[in-house]
């Protein structure tokens, strides 16, 4: 990589010398200087408007005031930024601004958290010389998630922006003008209502100053300071998003990532901002079950505990047969503990999960090279990314937006290879059309475009799994530049469940064991399994149990298909009610932290160690801290460095060395095909995601 | 028939061929020196077609007064991207009806002055932006281009010379603000009309990011007169650095509205009194508004002065786009601010937050005084919010709207005092100055 030297130029904002890389805009370097421009349009990684005209500073030896947002720094540059005059300025527009704002700040949503109380606040006058009638227009809802308030609307255009720039999507415009000017959504149907047609990510509300965009979850749930905010990570997809769960009397009623931070940034998508409220469904199992008949009946937990563990202790002595089934979204402590149990608590190797992606393959390919899988910084920052097999924008709705980012602030490449038209087409640099199977042939029409490129990050989903994963690295050997991977995965911890060991074939970090056990496909298919526990996972879903004799033990939050089979059912805690470690597709370990407790249930590691006490055979301490302690010790690539991940950071796990045998196979590796709108069951049993108008993606949808 | 009979005080360069029968005909434009200049251009480098406008002294009739020579410099000719021509007929300036009467009686002119200016900075293609209202305009232009066209004087290789030029017709959807060149691009690439953020200028990044070659219908219309009989002799009509003549538009209380062709430097007094044949009645000079509605207005006592650019900027005006309103004794200078604010209110695009707001707050003050419900605080008050406007919004708009609002507060202040004690609501014979708008 060449560095060109940036040329640094010498300039003075309130008499104070700064230096800063020539052509900064004038706002930031302030900003890296401790002084504070304000403005409302400004927003840091979308494109300049200079709107609102907060930002107006005095530049000595200008005529006007000048534009903050937009002016370059220059050598020599003299900047006022609170002068009289800008003082001025500023109060004279905040005093337009106010003119047509209803100030209805007592019920408003943003009361609190607003930027243009704090503006008037800060730079404001104490009183308003308007005493004319405002404009008013009703609020109007666009979507069950969101509503629309014109009179509070600063026309900032920062939603525009975010829809179109950040998400891809380009939803909201602007019509009308002058006064009357508002911002409008996609759709508007024959009546003349308007309604929205998008990702629904509420991407705009979080980012709007004002109470203007409002969401139908959240509104009038509560004022901002009556929350506690608890942050932690979304447990939807894959992409493993930091969120910023508000938290009033033990109900969680918004997200979002308050603070900006994490691998997500400003980034959350419908699920991770919204689809939390499957919490407080009012299918939500809330004691454990037994099965009289064809009926269930509620047992108290010890009563569940006991039989359960009686009935592991029985088949145990007698040498009879274990199923484990766990689970892609339960933590990797609990993981770990669930393999522990089976492996060395019941002595059976039968223990895998629904397999999204093909991991182990890639791994074995890359042997052990080092800093061969991306991180999703990665994704950002590549200068060229491959999508092979997967609608992302759909199924990886953060990768998708950091490549999207990419693409916006440094031109990054986007390459495509997919059976339909997908959202990267819009600024993918080549996309090529490929049938399932035929995605490696494919990828020879981009060969020469892809070589020329200084380094690529390469990210494929479930139809590249076993040989195809090996042509595909083999392929980008070929290209002889450097390529980083990413083995595109459904859920919050798919990846830790491989990780962790939850194969029949391959322990915690990649160990071969000496007897590898069943497969999922293999457990559902043997009538002679005595006990089946499933923890967290609805296999039984579209297939059947062939053991018609087989005690199953299901630890879930809703009454699944699979629940529906089971003998005992455990009402589990969701990872939003749980503490912990999870890994997203990356290989980013980040933390979980309670944010609500649902009466009468618990988290499965606290039903394993239960399990095993009452079974009197030593698994661990089932305390996270405890079990995260012994995965950092023992499973390898995870000695990540603690402060990271107990600062609400993310740090990357090291990649496997040497080669991973797997028995892999392929035809058992099969994502669930979830879109921007499903999420497995836990996205059945949620109302936003049932609410919203959009139907999902079809490309990869329906398998 | 002509708007206005012609008055011999009259320099008719532009206008020459006004009144001609069949005036907007290519054969009446041929037989009266019609294309002769672009033949002349054709042999010239594009560097002393530019020189020969600079020498002109021929400055932006689109409002502005920017030196047009100049503007020609700044396209780079040798981009690698091809350059366009855009002509501003959006004419929508309160006052201003001086492009209609071009287009109409001499479509020709216009063509050949977009063609000089193609072969200036190298482009083969412009647009004739014309304000939606102008229907009957766009259908008349099109005309005008489809004869061209078919007579050889547009096209590929234009009367074998190897110069292609094609030109086109946009029509406006009637935004005053899709005048103000930037929002006038976005507004031709199919976009809402919103100004954009300069740099970059049109010249160097305009229509669909092209070097965009952009100027009145006016400017473009003098330009084949520059080439024919020199820069100098264009020059030499007007006053140092205010070349040529121009189209004043001449309405309010005079005796003989309408649009007549001065040389810069004609004095406004005299444009009233025997161009337009003076007041109605005999009645006394109140004020002028010298070019159109966005200039400060001038109280009778400062009228006594030349028209050109540099005067009028000195009196502490502007010529701007020579729409100049004539308000008598009669008139009410507090519903001539309310007249003109309203149309700001209503015509701002609403992208930045000073014009927005500020037009609507004027606007809602002005017409509560005009109601009888004002106060004494509201003159202060409405010299203060047009300040809080000026040099403060995204475009000259808001400027535009404050200028004319501090200048009427500044210089009527008892006007308004008679509303503010009642005396004015009652009185009857008080009436908005007619602007001529189209
Ligand atoms: C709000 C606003 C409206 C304008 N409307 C017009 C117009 O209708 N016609 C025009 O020629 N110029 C108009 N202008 C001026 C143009 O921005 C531009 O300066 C002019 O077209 C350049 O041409 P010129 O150099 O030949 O004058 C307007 C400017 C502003 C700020
Ligand atoms: S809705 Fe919010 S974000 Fe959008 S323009 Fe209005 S104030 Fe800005
Ligand atoms: S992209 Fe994935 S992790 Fe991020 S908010 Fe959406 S579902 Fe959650
Ligand atoms: S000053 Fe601002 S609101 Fe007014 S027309 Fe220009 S950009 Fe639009």
């Amino acid at each position: 990589m060449t560095t060109t030297a940036v040329e640094t130029v010498t300039l003075t904002i309130d008499g104070k010398t700064i230096q800063s890389p020539k052509g900064t805009l004038l706002i930031e370097a302030a900003r890296k200087a401790g002084i504070e421009i304000p403005a409302f349009c400004y927003y840091e990684g979308y494109s300049l408007q200079a709107a609102c005209r907060m930002c107006l500073v005095e530049v000595e030896k200008a005529p006007k005031l000048q534009v903050g947002c937009t002016l370059p720094v220059a050598e020599g540059m003299i900047v006022h930024t609170d002068s009289p005059q800008v003082q001025k300025a500023r109060k004279g527009t905040l005093e337009f601004l106010l003119t047509n704002h209803p100030l209805d700040c007592p019920v408003c949503d943003k009361g609190g958290e607003c930027e243009l109380q704090d503006m008037v606040f800060r730079y404001g006058a104490g009183e308003s010389r308007f005493t004319e009638m405002k404009l008013h227009i009703d609020e109007q809802q666009w979507s069950p998630v969101v509503f629309y308030d014109a009179p509070r609307c600063i026309l900032c255009y920062r939603c525009i922006r975010v829809c179109d720039e950040g998400m891809g999507v380009g939803a909201l415009g602007l019509g009308n003008r002058g006064a009357s000017a508002v911002i409008l959504p996609n759709k508007v149907t024959g009546d003349n209502q308007h309604y929205l047609s998008c990702d629904e990510c509420g991407a705009c509300i979080d980012i709007c100053p004002v109470g203007a965009l409002t969401s139908g979850i959240y509104r009038y749930q509560t004022r901002p300071w009556e929350m506690n905010h608890v942050g932690t990570i979304c447990t939807h997809c894959s992409n493993g998003c930091k969120t910023t769960l508000g938290v009033r009397n033990g109900r969680i009623i918004r997200g979002n990532n308050r603070d900006h931070s994490g691998i997500n940034g400003e980034f959350l998508c419908i699920k991770g901002r919204y689809a939390f409220d499957f919490v407080e469904h009012p299918e939500r199992l809330q004691s454990p079950l037994k099965r009289v008949g064809d009926r269930f009946e509620e047992i108290p937990w010890s009563e569940a505990i006991e039989t359960v563990a009686a009935r592991f202790s029985e088949v145990k002595a007698a040498g009879g047969k274990f199923g484990v089934i766990g689970s892609n979204r339960t933590t990797n402590e609990e993981n770990y503990y669930l393999q522990k149990f089976a492996r060395q608590g019941l002595g059976t190797s039968n223990i895998d999960h629904q397999r999204t992606g093909d991991l182990t393959t890639l791994l074995d390919a890359l042997q052990g090279r080092g800093g061969a899988l991306a991180t999703v910084a990665d994704v950002y920052h590549a200068k060229a990314v491959l999508i092979v097999g997967s609608d992302l924008s759909q199924q990886h709705p953060l990768l998708a937006f950091q490549a999207r980012a990419g693409v916006r602030h440094h031109d990054t490449r986007v390459y495509t290879v997919t059976p339909g038209p997908v959202r990267e087409d819009k600024y993918s640099a080549r996309g090529v059309i490929a049938q399932p199977g035929g995605e490696i042939a494919a990828l020879e029409g981009l060969r020469e475009d892809l070589a020329k490129e200084p380094e690529l990050v390469i990210l494929f989903g479930d139809a590249i799994r076993g040989d195809a994963v090996r042509a595909l690295v083999r392929f980008a050997d070929s290209l002889s530049i450097p390529v980083k991977y990413v083995c595109l995965l459904d859920y919050a911890n798919s990846r830790g469940a491989v990780d962790m060991g939850l194969t029949p074939d391959l322990g915690p970090g990649y160990h071969p064991v000496d007897r590898p056990g069943l497969t999922l496909d293999q457990m559902l298919k043997a009538s002679d399994l005595d006990v089946l526990w499933i923890v967290g996972a609805n296999p039984l879903r579209n297939r059947a149990l062939a053991g018609e004799n087989t005690f199953v033990v299901v630890q879930d939050l809703f009454l699944t298909e699979t629940a529906r089979r089971a003998d005992i059912v455990l009402p589990a805690a969701s990872a939003y009610e749980k503490n912990g470690t999870l890994t997203n597709v990356c290989g980013e370990v980040q933390r979980v932290t309670q944010a609500a407790k649902v009466m009468g249930t618990k988290p499965d590691l606290e039903i394993f160690g239960l399990i095993a006490r009452e079974m009197k055979i030593n698994v661990g301490i089932w305390q996270w801290q405890k079990m995260f302690e012994e995965i950092r010790k023992t499973v390898r690539g995870y000695n990540v460095p603690l402060p990271v991940v107990a600062t609400g950071g993310a740090a990357q796990t090291n990649p496997v060395n040497g080669r991973v045998p797997s028995l892999i196979r392929p035809e058992e590796i099969r994502s669930a095909g979830d879109t921007l709108f499903t999420s497995g069951t836990t996205g059945r049993y949620s109302n936003v995601l049932n609410a919203v108008l959009e139907s999902p993606g079809r490309l990869y949808s329906g398998k | 028939m002509l708007y206005n009979e012609p008055s011999p005080l009259e320099v008719r360069v532009l206008t020459r061929r006004f009144g001609l029968p069949d005036s907007a005909s290519l054969d009446t434009y041929l037989a009266h020196e019609g294309y002769q200049a672009f033949q002349k251009a054709v042999k010239m480098t594009p560097e002393a077609i530019i020189e020969e406008v600079k020498a002109s002294a021929l400055r932006g009739r689109g409002g502005a007064g920017f030196p047009t020579g100049m503007k020609w410099s700044f396209v780079p000719r040798n981009s690698p991207k091809p350059r366009v021509l855009v002509v501003n007929a959006d004419e929508s300036e309160p006052g201003t009806c001086k492009d209609r009467l071009l287009m109409e009686y001499d479509p020709h002119q216009l063509i050949e002055g977009m063609m000089i200016g193609g072969l200036a900075v190298d482009a083969h293609r412009g647009y004739v932006y014309i304000r939606g209202e102008y229907r009957y305009l766009i259908d008349h232009m099109d005309r005008a281009i489809e004869e061209a066209y078919r007579k050889g004087w547009l096209g590929k290789n234009i009367q074998g010379t190897g110069f292609d030029f094609d030109v086109y017709t946009h029509s406006g959807a009637g935004a005053y603000e899709c005048g103000e060149e930037t929002a006038l691009l976005d507004s031709i690439e199919g976009k809402r009309g919103i100004p954009r953020m300069k740099p970059p200028f049109p010249a160097v990044a305009g229509a669909w990011g092209l070097p965009t070659l952009l100027n009145n219908v006016e400017t473009f219309c003098a330009v084949p007169a520059i080439i024919r009989d020199g820069g100098a002799a264009f020059a030499a009509l007007g006053t140092p650095k205010n070349g040529g003549t121009r189209l004043l538009c001449i309405s309010g209380h005079v005796n003989k509205p309408g649009v007549y062709e001065i040389p810069l430097g004609f004095p406004m007094m005299k444009a009233i009194n025997e161009l337009a044949g003076g007041i109605p009645g005999g009645r006394k000079l109140k004020a002028v508004i010298p070019g159109g509605s966005s200039c400060p207005v001038l109280r009778a006592e400062e009228c006594d002065i030349p028209m050109d650019y540099d005067t009028l900027m000195k009196a502490g005006s502007m010529l701007g786009s020579g729409g100049m309103v004539v308000m008598d004794e009669t008139t009410c200078m507090v519903r001539a601010a309310l007249r003109i604010m309203k149309f700001y209110a209503h015509e701002s695009c609403g992208w930045c937050i000073p014009c927005r707001e500020g037009t609507t707050w004027l606007r809602k003050i002005l017409e509560r005084i005009v109601e009888g419900r004002g106060q004494k605080s509201d003159l202060p008050l409405l010299g203060d919010l047009a300040k809080n406007m000026l040099g403060r919004t995204f475009c000259a708009l808001g400027d535009a709207a404050a200028m004319p609002t501090i200048s009427i507060v500044e210089k009527f202040p008892e006007e308004f005092e008679a509303y503010f004690s009642g005396k004015a609501v009652e009185s009857a014979a008080r009436h908005e100055p007619a602007f001529v708008t189209a």
